[in-house]
């Protein structure tokens, strides 16, 4: 029985075609993947379903009836229920007022909580999840937040759940008892639509698979009757090769940490007690859940934090007046987690965008004036050398895709040949051909005998690439280990928080 | 309603854009203009040639937009930066207050040093006066648009104690005015018996340094990195909070140098209505002009323009004068809505 239809969405964004005639059906009881690169229109898609955009072509049907575009209360009504990638749960309510909220009639004067509490009790028993109703939604962790926010939906009688990347934030254990939950809600008659671009995960949960690429649907896969192969292949339209990494002497300790903590600073956890040693010609993996304290340790080595207690060597030296600045006159290259936010200026153009870190210095300043030809002269250089798909040097960088945006960051931190290269997250959302690129220039400036410190949430690029592993886990760091040394089971284990026993 | 972000506008659209905001304000104005029993282009011609319709007018134009010229690119600069300024009035009077100080007699120099000394020192105390929330900004976060803004009516009253006081003209009649400053502080008239003075020049040359220090130099490059994300400016090694602070004091001086024109190439001496609100106009004025200093002279000189040419049409035609102040806000208004439909396509739902 097919319980959604979808026929003919096509979706623009001024020229950018987002979705282009995109057209499936969701039966009762069915998981359906949906696969594609970051950028390819799933969220879109999904946004349309859900009636946060408006369609510019094409209708959708919910269990036979025409769904009203535009109006995320029609999308409710008809059953349907949305898993955000960012949750959008408020913090200081406990769990059972953020499921319940918004289902109550604005009459009412009080939340009938003991109905409430029993089918939420009700919906975590038949479901397998586990909560605490009465707990406040900030001290939840991210798995149990994930839920609160599937039961939410359940709350309101969805029968097709829509889940945005629902893995990102996940350990693999959490990922792992979630994919449990989708097997019981697709058993009690649920239909699920799977987005994600990993592709273990869409062959381990899904029944079928649809591959977009570039807003299109490339292609639709029955799961038992495909590979991870042909599913990559359809999603980038290319074989992709994994990289080849030739062995490299390990060199001198370029950049080391001591006993190293920060102070509590916002969100995210802040480093406990951090011992890190960085040598030339090899590429440290750091590995973990987001949120554990990477941001601590990659702000201390770019130069936007201080430690509060320990030492940093860069060299074998102590420094002082730590600054952004000073980490770049220490040779250090810095490739941020952020490249809109943090790596960019959107409204600055190219050429102003790679002197950033160098204006101040010849060949681009001379006496307090910008030399523009010689900093126009080193873009164009930039744009050639690094394969940026750019309309001039000119153009504001807030155009161009995140691809060549990446690629310019690279070349603006790479070109001055540093010796230590601070990479996070570097590949993140970036399509395959320029992920290998990415990991390809990482692999050179091993080569030259740099010191990489790689910071990913993607285990498999960081077992990929890393000469060594270090696993963070609530500000701590585990022991490195050498290629190969630990499983991916291992390494999943240290991620959740589990420290290794003493064999 | 949402909106979305639109690619770049096309060559024809940014013209297009302003032309529709003027064609707004036009219309709106007339509106106004038949409410108060006029006709409209009756009233559009008395305007324009109030502001530019005889050698007097255009010279009253130009000497009234000396002063917005000064606030106006004291408020581009410092918006560049994000660096919210409102308190180019505070900075206009202290550097009135500082001319009026060094220039009545305390310095005895001939013109040609006392004027360069004067200007200086009156430079120092507006970049001085904005230094204050640009630290108190950049040290604990303490929202400049507060601090600049109520900074307007301390040193207002300040001046008023002033001139109360220290200040006060013994040959006043008790009036609340200072004496005039000597001959030789005083800036020479670039047409002989006429009211424009070189503060004019200076004003204009000062846009054209600040347009070369927006656009050629390593300051002007850090205070637009700032401005347009402080974030990356810091990951990048630029040093937010000392181009802050330059930033202040550019922007602080360019300001007083309003003051300083105004008593020492027109008035003479201080009164407490030296300034019919130049600081807050300039904020106008460098909105209008997009943040570009070169630009700016052009559009102080359109809104000195309406403001002059209104007073002259109110004379003749019985419409309140207030219909210039309507005007240049509409002006404001449409122009911000038309930048903000160049970059945004609005969709319904």
């Amino acid at each position: 029985m097919t319980v959604l239809r979808l026929s003919g969405i096509t979706k623009r964004f001024g020229p950018l075609v987002a979705n282009d005639d995109i057209s499936f059906d969701l039966k009762k009881g069915e998981v359906i993947a949906l696969l594609g690169e970051n950028g390819a229109g799933k969220t879109t898609l999904m946004n349309i379903l859900f009636g946060h955009y408006v369609a510019d072509e094409g209708n959708i049907e919910a269990f036979g009836q025409l769904l009203a575009p535009g109006d995320p209360k029609a999308a409710l009504a008809a059953g349907i229920g949305m898993v955000h990638q960012h949750f959008t749960l408020a913090d200081n309510m406990s769990v059972l007022e953020n499921i319940a909220l918004g289902t109550e009639s604005l009459w009412r004067p009080r939340l009938d909580r003991s109905l409430a509490r029993r089918r939420i009790s009700q919906l975590s028993s038949d479901f397998g999840l586990a909560v605490e109703p009465d707990a406040s939604v900030a001290s939840l962790s991210v798995g149990e937040r994930q839920r609160v926010e599937i039961l939410k939906a359940l709350y309101r009688d969805a029968r097709i759940l829509i889940l945005d990347e629902p893995t990102a934030v996940l350990t693999p254990a959490e990922t792992d008892a979630l994919f449990r939950t989708l097997k019981m809600l697709v058993a009690n008659g649920l239909s699920i639509i799977f987005i994600s671009h990993k592709l273990h995960e869409v062959m381990a949960v899904s029944d079928r698979v649809l591959v977009l690429r570039s807003g299109r649907l490339a292609g639709e896969r029955t799961t038992a009757r495909t590979t991870r192969r042909e599913l990559a292949t359809l999603m980038v339209g290319q074989e992709v090769t994994p990289p080849k990494v030739a062995g490299v002497a390990r060199g001198e300790a370029l950049f080391a940490l001591e006993r190293v903590s920060t102070a509590p600073l916002g969100s995210g956890a802040f480093l406990h007690d951090v011992s890190l040693t960085l040598f030339a010609g090899e590429i440290v993996g750091l590995a973990g859940v987001s949120g554990n304290g990477q941001a601590a340790l990659a702000g201390l080595i770019a130069g936007t934090e201080n430690p509060a207690s320990g030492k940093m060597l860069v060299r074998g030296k102590l420094v002082g007046g730590w600054s952004p600045r000073a980490a770049l006159d220490h040779g250090i290259a810095r490739i941020p987690e952020d490249r809109h936010a943090v790596g960019t200026i959107g409204d600055m153009s190219v050429t102003e965008n790679v002197i950033a870190e160098r204006y101040r210095s010849s060949p681009f300043c001379r006496r307090g004036f910008l030399d523009w030809k010689a900093a126009k002269h080193f873009a164009e250089g930039l744009i050639r050398d690094y394969d940026v798909k750019c309309p001039s040097p000119e153009a504001r960088i807030r155009l161009l895709s995140g691809g060549n945006m990446q690629k310019l960051i690279l070349g603006r931190a790479l070109d001055p040949e540093p010796a230590i290269v601070l990479a996070n997250q570097p590949a993140r959302g970036l399509d395959v051909g320029a992920v290998a690129y990415v990991h390809g220039k990482l692999l050179d400036a091993r080569a030259r005998g740099a010191a990489v410190l790689l910071i990913s949430e993607d285990l498999e690029e960081i077992v990929a690439l890393s000469d060594r592993i270090v696993v963070i886990s609530k500000g701590r760091l585990s022991a490195p280990s050498g290629r190969g040394e630990r499983t991916i089971g291992e390494i999943g284990e240290l991620m959740a928080g589990h420290s290794e026993v003493a064999a | 309603m949402r909106l979305e972000p639109k690619p770049a506008p096309s060559f024809a659209a940014t013209l297009a854009y302003p032309l529709a905001a003027i064609a707004a304000t036009v219309l709106i104005a007339s509106l106004l203009v038949l409410a108060a029993g006029a006709s409209p282009f009756s009233v559009f011609y008395l305007v324009a040639k109030g502001a530019a319709g005889s050698q007097f007018a255009l010279l009253e134009t130009l000497t009234r937009a000396t002063p917005l010229i000064f606030t106006g690119l004291a408020v581009a600069v410092a918006f560049r930066a994000k660096l919210w300024n409102i308190g180019a009035e505070a900075q206009l009077y202290i550097g009135a207050v500082v001319t009026v100080v060094l220039g009545t007699g305390a310095l005895p120099l001939p013109a040609g040093l006392l004027i360069p000394i004067i200007m200086l020192a009156a430079m120092a105390a507006g970049a001085l006066l904005l230094a204050g929330p640009a630290l108190l900004k950049t040290r604990f976060g303490v929202d400049e648009v507060v601090t600049t803004l109520l900074l307007n009516f301390i040193v207002l009253l300040f001046v008023s104690m002033l001139l109360e006081g220290p200040l006060k003209d013994p040959m006043g009649l008790g009036w609340p005015q200072s004496s005039k400053v000597v001959a030789d502080a005083q800036l020479p008239r670039i047409i002989q018996g006429k009211r424009l003075h070189f503060g004019f020049v200076i004003a204009v040359a000062a846009a054209v340094v600040a347009w070369v220090i927006m656009k050629k130099t390593v300051l002007g490059y850090e205070m637009r990195a700032v401005g347009h994300n402080p974030e990356a400016a810091r990951f990048a090694g630029i040093p937010v909070n000392r181009v802050l602070m330059k930033t202040a004091l550019l922007s602080g001086g360019l300001a007083a140098l309003a003051g300083f024109s105004e008593v020492s190439g027109l008035k003479g001496n201080l009164t407490l209505d030296l300034s019919p609100g130049f600081g807050y106009s300039g904020i106008v004025v460098a909105m209008l002009a997009m943040l570009n200093p070169l630009g700016v002279v052009a559009s102080a000189i359109f809104v000195a323009g309406i403001f002059v040419g209104a007073d002259a049409m109110s004379r003749a035609a019985g419409v309140p004068s207030y219909i210039a102040d309507v005007m240049v806000a509409t002006a404001l208004l449409s122009m911000v809505t038309a930048i903000l439909f160049s970059r945004y396509r609005v969709r319904w739902r």
